[in-house]
């Protein structure tokens, strides 16, 4: 049983590589594989190690059987989770992809079973995020009709909030761009398309108010939101700790009415 | 032009903020042919520095008002500063800040200018601009001007996705103490008006498709805690009555914040009844998502709310009889009676113990606070007891074991809304 025990594999970082690794291991009869993230993987001298050469047909494969098995809500959770980009989730979602393959329909609501527990939970952080987007991300008009905006979140959640803003916002031409993973998601009128940014233009968004040129009214309505943001806050009842729990800090950079608050 | 808009908006929003309710949810309300905005599940877009939800813009049209209500800071007596928007500010600030995803819509209120049905004219005017012109199917929630013409009122719920008109005290005799010209009668009149509307809708609904959407997302009301001295009892009993009665999706409960000096009320500088406000939102939320009844909550026995422990820890240690509850056999409606078990955790027990017995490593994880839920539940695991507390005693135990914001001394709030 030697060539069972403690398999090392080591992928890419994309779903389709983490899929190809699950498929890899049915073809070679591994039940114990350690899973790891290429950037995250030190090589050990006395163990050897697998390298998942990323393959979109196999990992279509497991994808197509993974949803054979599980409800849809289920595998929004499974593709929120591993968006959660956790050194921790890519092993959940290994061995849940097992676990479901080696059990009958219906063990996805197994929450006594770790990877399904986790899963669940990770996904629901991850939508955390998603709902914090939706309700920080502050566009700015720029002199030529565009609403943009910067963000930061803790995860990789653009994928997810694509929708939201394309069904809301389908008048205006925006564009959202995640400074930490060096892309945005951009509404041209039609439709949503993923865009990466160069470093000469990156610097124009972030130093925003200098390099792009703002609509004459930007600053009126930036300054009236802020009026309005301080106008119905009730003094008598101020609670400082409540609101830093409900807008922490690190999203502060990012919010027009937190402009010019230390943080 | 510029410093006059600031002063406006300052003035209406600083007197629109008292009206407590903040949600944006309910509606169904979709974007169609391309215009702007959608409705959904509601979100709160930024919090104030009080800890409050900002999800609507929520100004006031005018803060001129002839009505004297002692608990409004617009009162006719009150000696500030008034202002009025024109129909047009109000439809530019609410695009402006919609387009820049800083609100969810409009929450728009009035004081009562000339009278009530230049009021609601004025106020109707905004809305179907909103609506018809600009393409705008944001949210929008509408205050009904108490004595405003049923024509006016009918006709606002054609575009606005709740209304609301406020109870302002529980009972009819506070209302009638600090604000002569009101009554709960006329408030009963409007939420009526609009049920009974919302009902020939639906029922037409269900015959032809293209019946228009008519307040989609319900009414709700508002009631001031802590101005007049009911008790707990009275204030949970209406909302229940009204709840029932009028099919309302919220009632909001506000704290009193003094803001006039008069003789009737608390005075200026009193601190705001936060953990008397909490209290009820909790028992509300045990009403609405929990299947508790009013009167299991508060009765004759126990007119008003414990203040030191929250309302389903102060009913579970009333009815020791009915603990411990079997996390592997017990019906979902008793594990959500359990304190320290929500409905999510409650959901996850259930789906999970199809595949096993439950143990106590499990439900930690699932997230249930065990600390709180251990003397009233038995996992696969828990050690046998012979004889299970006294509730006297496990009210001590669970005091000292916790942490409260309230037992400082100073009133503090919690994040329920």
């Amino acid at each position: 049983m030697l060539y069972t025990d403690n398999q090392t594999y080591v992928f890419d970082g994309t779903f389709y590589g983490l899929l190809t690794a699950v498929f890899e291991s049915y073809e070679r009869r591994h039940k114990q594989v350690k899973l790891w993230h290429k950037d995250l993987y030190k090589p050990d001298m006395f163990a050897e190690h697998l390298e998942v050469a990323t393959d979109s047909g196999k990992a279509k494969r497991v994808w197509e059987g993974l949803k054979k098995k599980i409800s849809p809500t289920h595998q929004k959770h499974y593709y929120s989770a591993f968006l959660s980009e956790q050194d921790e989730i890519f092993q959940h979602l290994f061995d849940y992809a097992h676990y479901i393959f080696d059990h009958p329909k219906g063990y996805d609501s197994n929450y006594g079973h770790e990877a399904v527990l986790s899963i669940a939970q990770m996904s629901q952080k991850v939508h955390r995020e998603k709902h914090r987007m939706e309700a920080f991300i502050r566009f700015k008009k720029s002199n030529n009709g565009m609403f943009f905006a910067l963000v930061n979140p803790d995860f990789n959640v653009l994928p997810l909030i694509i929708r939201h803003f394309k069904n809301r916002y389908a008048d205006q031409p925006w564009l959202i761009y995640d400074e930490k993973r060096k892309y945005g998601i951009h509404y041209d009128l039609q439709a949503v398309h993923e865009v990466q940014i160069d470093f000469k233009q990156e610097q124009a968004l972030t130093v925003s108010d200098s390099e792009i040129t703002l609509d004459e009214q930007e600053a009126l309505y930036t300054t009236l939101w802020k009026d309005y943001f301080k106008s119905t806050n009730i003094e008598a009842r101020r609670n400082m700790k409540l609101h830093i729990q409900h807008v922490p800090k690190r999203y502060w950079r990012y919010l027009t009415e937190k402009e010019g608050s230390y943080w | 032009m510029y410093e006059r808009i600031r002063e406006k908006l300052s003035i209406l929003a600083d007197a629109a903020k008292y009206d407590v309710s903040c949600s944006s949810s309910g509606s169904d309300r979709k974007n169609t042919g391309k215009g702007i905005g959608d409705t959904g599940s509601g979100i709160c877009h930024t919090y104030t520095e009080d800890g409050r939800c900002v999800s609507l813009l929520k100004i006031l049209l005018t803060n001129f008002c002839i009505y004297d209500c002692a608990f409004c800071v617009s009162r006719s007596s009150n000696d500030i500063k008034r202002a009025a928007f024109t129909v047009e500010e109000v439809v530019a600030l609410t695009m402006n800040f919609y387009r820049r995803n800083y609100i969810e819509g409009l929450f728009l209120s009035s004081g009562i200018f000339k009278n009530a049905d230049y009021t609601m004219e004025r106020m109707l005017r905004i809305v179907k601009k909103l609506r018809l012109e600009e393409n705008y199917n944001g949210y929008i929630h509408l205050k009904t001007i108490p004595g405003a013409s049923e024509e006016l009122v009918t006709e606002a719920g054609l575009y606005a996705d709740r209304m609301s008109i406020n109870l302002e005290m529980p009972t009819e005799s506070g209302l009638k103490l600090l604000a002569p010209e009101k009554s709960h009668e006329e408030v009963k009149r409007e939420l009526g008006l609009i049920r009974d509307q919302s009902q020939m809708y639906n029922s037409e609904r269900k015959l032809i498709k293209s019946t228009p959407k008519f307040v989609p997302a319900g009414q709700s009301t508002q009631m001031v805690v802590g101005a007049t001295p009911e008790t707990d009892k009275d204030i949970m009993h209406t909302a229940d009555a009204y709840y029932k009665d009028f099919s309302l999706k919220r009632v909001y409960y506000s704290g009193y914040i003094p803001i006039s000096h008069d003789s009737r009320m608390p005075v200026i500088g009193t601190q705001p009844p936060l953990l008397r406000e909490n209290r009820p939102y909790q028992t509300d939320w045990l009403m609405r998502f929990y299947d508790f009844e009013v009167k299991e909550i508060l009765n004759e026995g126990h007119p008003n709310l414990d203040m030191e422990i929250d309302p389903k820890l102060s009913w579970a240690l009333r009815n020791p009889q009915l603990f411990p509850v079997d996390i592997n056999t017990a019906d979902y409606k008793m594990i959500i009676r359990v304190p320290g078990i929500g409905i999510r955790s409650a959901q996850k027990i259930i789906a999970a113990r199809k595949f096993g017995r439950l143990h106590i490593y499990q439900l930690r994880k699932m997230g249930i606070s065990y600390n709180r839920a251990q003397y009233f539940i038995r996992c696969a695991d828990s050690p046998f007891q012979l004889t299970e507390p006294e509730p006297i005693q496990l009210r001590k135990t669970i005091l000292q074991n916790s942490k409260s914001k309230y037992r400082t001394g100073a009133p503090e709030q919690l994040s329920l809304f």
